[in-house]
């Protein structure tokens, strides 16, 4: 079955996705394949055109380095399009003096992106895969973040835009699946953003291009070819530091972002179809700095609050937010809140069906809270 | 000529090109020497060849010999490029670039940085600040470096570089404004001392990690060269920082990007207690730049006219070439490495006296000023009465200056200040309204 996605998914590269997708839901059926829940665009967006998101990503980056002539786009590999092919046209229409490929070093790409971002230009720094940030983490954490503060407002390298696909694709194993979200949103001075789908890919890139705080955007690279949404072509964006309610409920209120948000939506379903249990869904989509008062508002109504995302449960991000909010909604609380979390494991190769938190244990956490209360 | 030396000395040919500072340098037997023996060796391969070795990026031969193959350390070190000795007295005065009136101007703020130095120093023994370091011993390196560059050109300095600083216009008020964090620092006291900085003069603010703005200043510099900007950029670092993979990382992009940078090493021969022996094992940090196909140069740090004449020179090239070059200034780190070390305990006193104090870059500049009747030892001391006394009126009034309030403590973390701030910011003020004798008295 693994296998069976991974080859669709390679071969989803050279076909048009449309043509597989009736075979892709045929196939996949298991409880940690994706079920992508498309967004819509806003009826005042304008003008839309069909994108997944790796499009809609390049799209994004073509209209900003139009709009800003000072911000160059580098990485390992990204001068050819990116392994993933992100960058794909870039060069050819900016030039190998905008669009060019860096030696092998994670902490020199991030070095360099800040240097530049403090010489006045927009650094677009490309990291291959966000297991590999690592060697950059001094440069994030003791450089990047530091920047403004340390030299009281006289320097920033706010115009630093880091992307890195991330999370499960279900053959990536320890060091193509991790989602290192939370070990960023344990530093003042960073932003960081994950889209949940083509649509906030467009808004919210445009909006960290447009941000003076060096931002982290982490991309769910399962999600590159999966699926697509309607992409404004236009100047579009979302603000960063706003989670969106995607979907409305009176019961339980479901936290989570990028990839991780479909999952909770698929049991957001279930609870609807099975137990007659109405979910509201929150999409983060900034972890830092985080929209508290929408997730507030959401568990004052609800009073059951559940947490997930495919990073380990001891550290992660859910474990902050569920601090947070016992904090300032205890009263309002009728359950204990749930952390539906990857396992504190390394990210397993064969054993991924078991690691994820998948629908059915989002699904279970739902009834528990509706058990307890 | 053994069979050995020819392959040392071809070796030697190809790894450093003595050719680098052609302008400064008059035409030697060395140099000729050495273009020789590259054409030998040449002749050698070409007679050797088995045929065009093609690979990515590299067009070669093949060889049968091994030894033709072989790239052989650097038994000879490099020299060091000097032009003011010990005494004050100058090899070649056709080297003298600056004018009497720029070395006498230079020599009085030597004499300022050490004198704050000592002061700077001894208030930290004395508790009035919490931490210090001293650049005694590197002060050549300081003013020749930035004599040599445009003041628009952005420099990254580590910790040990404030006559950099102070060459460019900050005063020695700026100075101990930062290091008793006072209300008038422009890091708004949140960096220890000597963590200086500056937007208006183009220097970067000191971070106390090390070897991290190495590979930032590529960056820079890469940005500078698409603006046209016409500028370099210049980042200093020592033998220990060297060490350090974002040495490596910098160095690899800056070459491989064609960035105007100067990777400006000071060697003073220790990281904290660990000898240069210990740090390395190779000729130093300048032959390091021929793996990156970088050009480099090695310097008598102690000597201001040397460091002067290096810098302009490869400043310009940077600039006209886009490229990176490196510098390696030799010098001695006559103090602790801060007041939170004790030389004492690493290494002898007599190596102090024999390398750092016997060829103190101040008193060569100073013992050459006296020689050409630009200035007198009378003169000396009334600078340096009248300095010190101007220095401690300084300090004092900048212990006067009142501390930041907490909003510093908040802002500037974010380009706007987010709401969970706010409310930390909120819960901190009702906190200390609550215990009002327990906290220092500038956040009431």
């Amino acid at each position: 079955m693994q296998r069976l996605t991974s080859s669709l998914k390679y071969v989803s590269k050279f076909y048009k996705l449309d043509q597989l997708r009736p075979l892709i839901i045929q196939i996949c059926s298991a409880s940690t394949d994706l079920n992508f829940h498309k967004s819509v665009p806003p009826k005042d967006a304008g003008e839309t055109k069909e994108m997944n998101l790796v499009q809609s990503l390049s799209h994004t980056m073509d209209i900003a380095m139009e709009r800003d002539p000072s911000m160059i786009v580098f990485g390992e590999d990204v001068a050819f399009g990116g392994v993933f092919r992100c960058t794909l046209g870039l060069r050819d229409k900016y030039g190998k003096d905008r669009v060019f490929n860096t030696p092998l070093s994670e902490q020199g790409i991030i070095a360099f992106g800040i240097g530049v971002a403090a010489g006045g230009s927009t650094a677009m720094a490309e990291i291959q895969f966000a297991d590999y940030i690592f060697p950059g983490f001094d440069q994030i954490v003791n450089e990047a973040s530091k920047f403004r503060y340390r030299s009281g407002g006289q320097f920033d390298c706010g115009k630093l835009v880091v992307r890195a696909p991330y999370g499960a694709v279900g053959h990536g194993a320890h060091y193509h699946s991790q989602s290192p979200e939370a070990y960023f949103a344990h530093t003042a001075g960073l932003k960081v953003v994950i889209p949940r789908g083509p649509l906030q890919a467009k808004g919210l890139l445009l909006s960290s291009f447009a941000d003076d705080n060096p931002v982290f955007f982490f991309e769910p690279k399962r999600l590159y070819r999966a699926a697509t949404d309607m992409i404004p072509i236009g100047d579009w964006r979302i603000p960063l530091g706003e989670a969106e309610v995607v979907r409305q409920g009176r019961d339980v209120t479901l936290v989570a972002w990028g990839r991780q948000l479909h999952t909770m939506l698929d049991a957001a379903d279930m609870a609807r179809d099975q137990l007659d249990v109405e979910c509201e869904v929150i999409d983060l989509q900034t972890i830092l700095p985080w929209d508290t008062e929408t997730i507030f508002k959401s568990v004052r109504s609800t009073g059951r609050l559940i947490i997930s995302h495919e990073a380990p449960l001891t550290g992660g991000f859910a474990g902050e937010i569920a601090s947070t909010v016992q904090e300032a909604c205890f009263l309002s609380l009728e359950a204990p809140i749930q952390r539906v979390c990857g396992w504190d494991t390394p990210f397993p190769h064969i054993q991924e069906p078991v690691y994820m938190p998948d629908r059915l244990r989002c699904f279970e956490a739902i009834k528990k809270v509706i058990a307890d209360s | 000529m053994s069979r050995f030396l020819v392959n040392h000395l071809s070796a030697m040919s190809r790894l450093c090109r003595v050719t680098v500072l052609r302008p400064l340098l008059t035409p030697s037997t060395t140099q000729v020497r050495f273009q020789t023996t590259d054409i030998k060796h040449r002749d050698r391969l070409i007679q050797k060849e088995l045929g065009i070795a093609r690979y990515v990026g590299m067009k070669t031969v093949y060889s049968a010999d091994i030894e033709t193959c072989t790239v052989v350390p650097n038994h000879t070190p490099l020299p060091v490029y000097q032009v003011l000795d010990n005494e004050g007295c100058v090899h070649d005065t056709d080297q003298l670039s600056l004018s009497n009136q720029e070395v006498l101007d230079i020599y009085k703020q030597m004499v300022t940085l050490t004198l704050m130095d000592k002061l700077l120093y001894d208030a930290q023994r004395h508790g009035r600040i919490s931490f210090y370091m001293a650049c005694t011993g590197e002060e050549a390196i300081h003013f020749g470096s930035s004599a040599g560059l445009s003041h628009e050109d952005m420099v990254y300095a580590q910790y040990r570089e404030a006559g950099v600083l102070m060459y460019r216009g900050f005063s020695p008020e700026e100075c101990m404004n930062q290091c008793t964090g006072n209300v008038l620092d422009l890091g708004k006291a949140r960096q220890m001392p000597v963590h200086y900085g500056s937007r208006k003069l183009n220097y970067q603010h000191i971070s106390s990690p090390l070897g991290t703005q190495i590979p930032q200043a590529p960056g820079t510099a890469y940005a500078f060269k698409l603006q046209g900007a016409n500028k370099c950029v210049c980042v200093f670092f020592g033998d220990g920082s060297a060490s350090e993979g974002d040495c490596h990382a910098a160095m690899n992009f800056a070459t491989t990007l064609q960035c105007p940078v100067l990777f400006f090493c000071r060697n003073n021969g220790y990281a904290i207690s660990t000898p240069a022996t210990e740090q390395y094992a190779g000729d130093g940090i300048a032959m390091r730049a021929i793996g990156y196909g970088m050009e480099a140069v090695r310097v008598d740090g102690n000597d201001l006219f040397a460091v002067y004449n290096a810098v302009k020179h490869y400043r310009e090239r940077a600039v006209t070439e886009n490229a990176p070059f490196l510098i390696e200034a030799m010098t001695y780190r006559v103090g602790h490495h801060s007041t939170s070390d004790d030389w004492k305990a690493y290494r002898y006193e007599n190596e102090v006296h024999e390398l750092g104090l016997n060829s103190c870059p101040v008193k060569r500049v100073k013992l050459f000023l006296i020689k050409q009747g630009l200035w007198t030892s009378e003169e000396d001391e009334d600078f340096i009465q009248q300095t010190r006394s101007t220095l401690i009126q300084t300090l004092e009034k900048a212990e006067r200056q009142p501390k930041p309030g907490l909003d510093s403590l908040f802002t500037d973390v974010y380009d706007k200040i987010p709401s969970n701030l706010i409310d930390q910011r909120n819960e901190i003020t009702n906190h200390i309204r609550k215990y009002p004798n327990e906290y220092p008295k500038h956040y009431q």
